[in-house]
């Protein structure tokens, strides 16, 4: 159908100035969906990166045995061996899964830690703390402890601790003052003061020391395995599908982040719909802007479809060219919109340096492929009704007028 | 000669119940291949109804139609396109160009509609009826830029583009000064004589009506002469 192609494009071109508002107003819409997406997958971005940037993605912590029951042949119970409170459960076999972990695709870093609680002396002063030992090299690993330290150093070794600001402001504490650590075990230890660091995160900055994986060894009597394996993924949307692919390789129970972030997720999801809510508006605005003025076209070209029809063109060919007509104002208005919306993202820092007191828009997310096909899709949808219109005419009554 | 169309007991009401107009009333008439008619009557006698009805763009109330054989009352609304494209060229009073195209694609219209595309034949012979209009040199003028004797002229060459056998012509020099509806009406006439196309042509001219030679009168709905 080029000849339809072509008595559409030249009916566009007749009217420059009416098709160039019409292609303008699809094109400030396309503008708002893309901005739109743009701004609600920053935002979506920012918050995760926020919240849950800093923890574990994936995370595997040893299972406690169940209680053990010994039963004798005739069913009496012998013996029962009650969970012990104070017994740390054990991921013994860390080392073997570490290296089947690392492979997995999009895992980024794997952290075997020993955790736990403890209470830490300074003086008489006595603060209880949570107490997690990292691999010396792998301090950042999930945290980024390096980028929070203020001051001192984020490296751990033996005999030193890190800690946050607010826990060294209660405890009166500076860089290289020695200090106790007493595990929930009984077990406890002197250490220096080798870093102080501040996340923003009140509860993390006021009870998370950081110690080496030798000396949470000994503070919680552990000689082999760990107690947590923390890995931290590329993409933070995949930790479901990665959680399960992990624990098919090796058995042990690894569970998302997003198991417990329920009211994150909710949060997410709602703000999700509200821009779907608001690119839908976009879309419509785009139908009605296209039906109506394809509508009009079509009332002022009623002597010249009645022609056409009187020359031997078939409701379909009249169809088409309208259609037509629709097609071409969502392509040149799509694409216009999509390129005004990229101009516009363009100043905006990228989504690795959102800055505070910007909108944290992401180009990438800018959905410029879908605003152009759904805008086309829709622009063809809204020249339906009008050139349905137009096939109706009565040739005899069009050329009468 | 053989007969080109026949209509017989034609008849064509407008509105219904007490509004109810019956406009031909039983009309009947035959054209034979290669006439060149002239339509006579006074304003409301159904000459306007009835080439509408010839050039199949509209139907009868009730009545027979046929035209190189076929039914053209029974057949559908697609059949008919395809069958006015074919057989039918249209000259209106008032041209009816598409004014936003040029006097070529104009022309070539009815044959680019049939193939989908301006066909390297389509628009050599468009430029070879033009230039038979004596319009050689206005091939690409935007049609709205024309004058009414030539845009009439232009109205001529698509009505015969694609060689029908009928041209409908309904008061094609009633909104010509005399001398443009006198080229125009030449024009017809050479064509009649050299191609053999049939013309009906409305008009209330009798100049015009005495280029023809034969003369069907019509009045009161039926053809009275």
């Amino acid at each position: 159908m080029l000849y339809a192609l072509k008595i559409a494009t030249r009916y566009l071109t007749a009217s420059k100035a009416q098709t160039a508002l019409l292609v303008l107003g699809v094109a400030v819409g396309v503008f708002i969906f893309i901005f739109m997406s743009a701004l609600i997958g920053g935002l979506a971005e920012f918050i995760l990166s926020r919240t849950v940037g800093d923890i574990s993605h994936v995370t595997i912590t040893a299972e406690d045995s169940d209680p053990a029951v010994l039963i004798r042949p005739d069913g009496q119970v012998l013996a029962v061996t009650e969970r012990g409170h104070a017994r740390t459960a054990t991921l013994a076999d860390a080392a073997t899964f570490i290296p089947l972990i690392e492979t997995v695709p999009g895992v980024i870093t794997v952290s075997p830690q020993i955790t736990g609680a403890g209470f830490l002396t300074r003086g008489a002063q006595v603060a209880q703390v949570s107490v997690s030992g990292l691999e010396p090299g792998r301090e950042s690993a999930i945290l980024d402890l390096d980028g929070y330290t203020t001051q001192g150093s984020a490296r751990l070794g033996s005999g030193l601790i890190v800690l946050g600001e607010t826990l060294a402001d209660d405890l009166s504490l500076r860089l290289g003052q020695t200090l106790r650590l007493q595990s929930s075990g009984g077990v406890s230890t002197v250490l220096t003061l080798s870093g102080i660091y501040n996340t923003g995160n009140g509860m993390i900055d006021a009870s998370s020391t950081y110690v080496s994986l030798s000396t949470a060894r000994t503070l919680f009597a552990l000689p082999q395995g760990v107690t947590r394996i923390e890995i931290k993924l590329g993409d933070l949307n995949a930790a479901d599908a990665t959680a399960l692919r992990i624990r098919a390789l090796t058995g042990l129970d690894a569970v998302p982040w997003t198991d417990g972030a329920e009211q994150l997720m909710e949060a997410l999801n709602a703000q999700a719909q509200t821009g779907y809510f608001l690119k839908s508006f976009a879309l419509i605005t785009i139908v009605i802007g296209v039906a109506s003025a394809l509508l009009l076209s079509t009332y002022r070209r009623r002597p010249e479809i009645g022609i056409m029809r009187a020359m031997g063109a078939g409701r379909g060919f009249v169809i088409f060219v309208f259609v037509t007509q629709g097609a071409l104002i969502g392509l040149m208005g799509g694409l216009s919109g999509a390129a005004l919306g990229y101009l516009a993202l363009l100043p905006f820092p990228s989504r690795d340096a959102f800055e505070v007191g910007t909108l944290p828009m992401d180009i990438t997310q800018g959905s410029y492929g879908l605003a152009i096909t759904l805008t086309v899709i829709g622009a063809i949808l809204a020249s339906i009704l009008p050139a349905r219109a137009a096939a109706r005419v009565d040739p005899v009554t069009a050329i009468g007028q | 000669m053989t007969a080109l169309l026949e209509v017989s007991d034609l008849v064509k009401t407008f509105g219904t119940g007490e509004a109810e107009t019956r406009v031909l009333r039983g009309l009947s008439l035959t054209l034979e291949k290669g006439e060149m008619a002239a339509l006579l009557g006074p304003s409301g006698s159904g000459k306007s109804t009835l080439l509408t009805i010839l050039g199949t763009l509209m139907k009868p109330t009730s009545g027979h139609y046929t035209m190189l054989g076929q039914d053209l009352v029974a057949a559908d609304d697609r059949a008919l396109t395809e069958f006015r494209n074919c057989h039918i060229g249209f000259v209106f009073q008032f041209h009816n160009l598409l004014p936003d195209f040029t006097a070529l694609e104009n022309v070539v219209f009815p044959t680019a509609v049939r193939m989908g595309r301006e066909t390297p034949a389509a628009l050599q012979r468009g430029r070879e009826l033009l230039t038979r209009m004596g319009l050689e040199a206005r091939i690409d003028f935007p049609s709205a830029n024309l004058s009414g004797g030539q845009k009439q002229r232009v109205a001529v060459a698509r009505a015969l583009m694609n060689q029908p056998e009928l041209v409908l012509a309904d008061e094609p020099t009633g909104n010509l000064d005399r001398a443009s509806a006198t080229q125009v009406m030449d024009l017809i006439a050479e064509i009649n004589r050299d191609e053999g196309t049939t013309f009906l042509i409305s008009t209330h001219d009798e100049k015009i009506a005495g280029l023809c030679r034969r003369k069907i009168v019509v009045g009161d709905g039926v053809v009275t002469g």
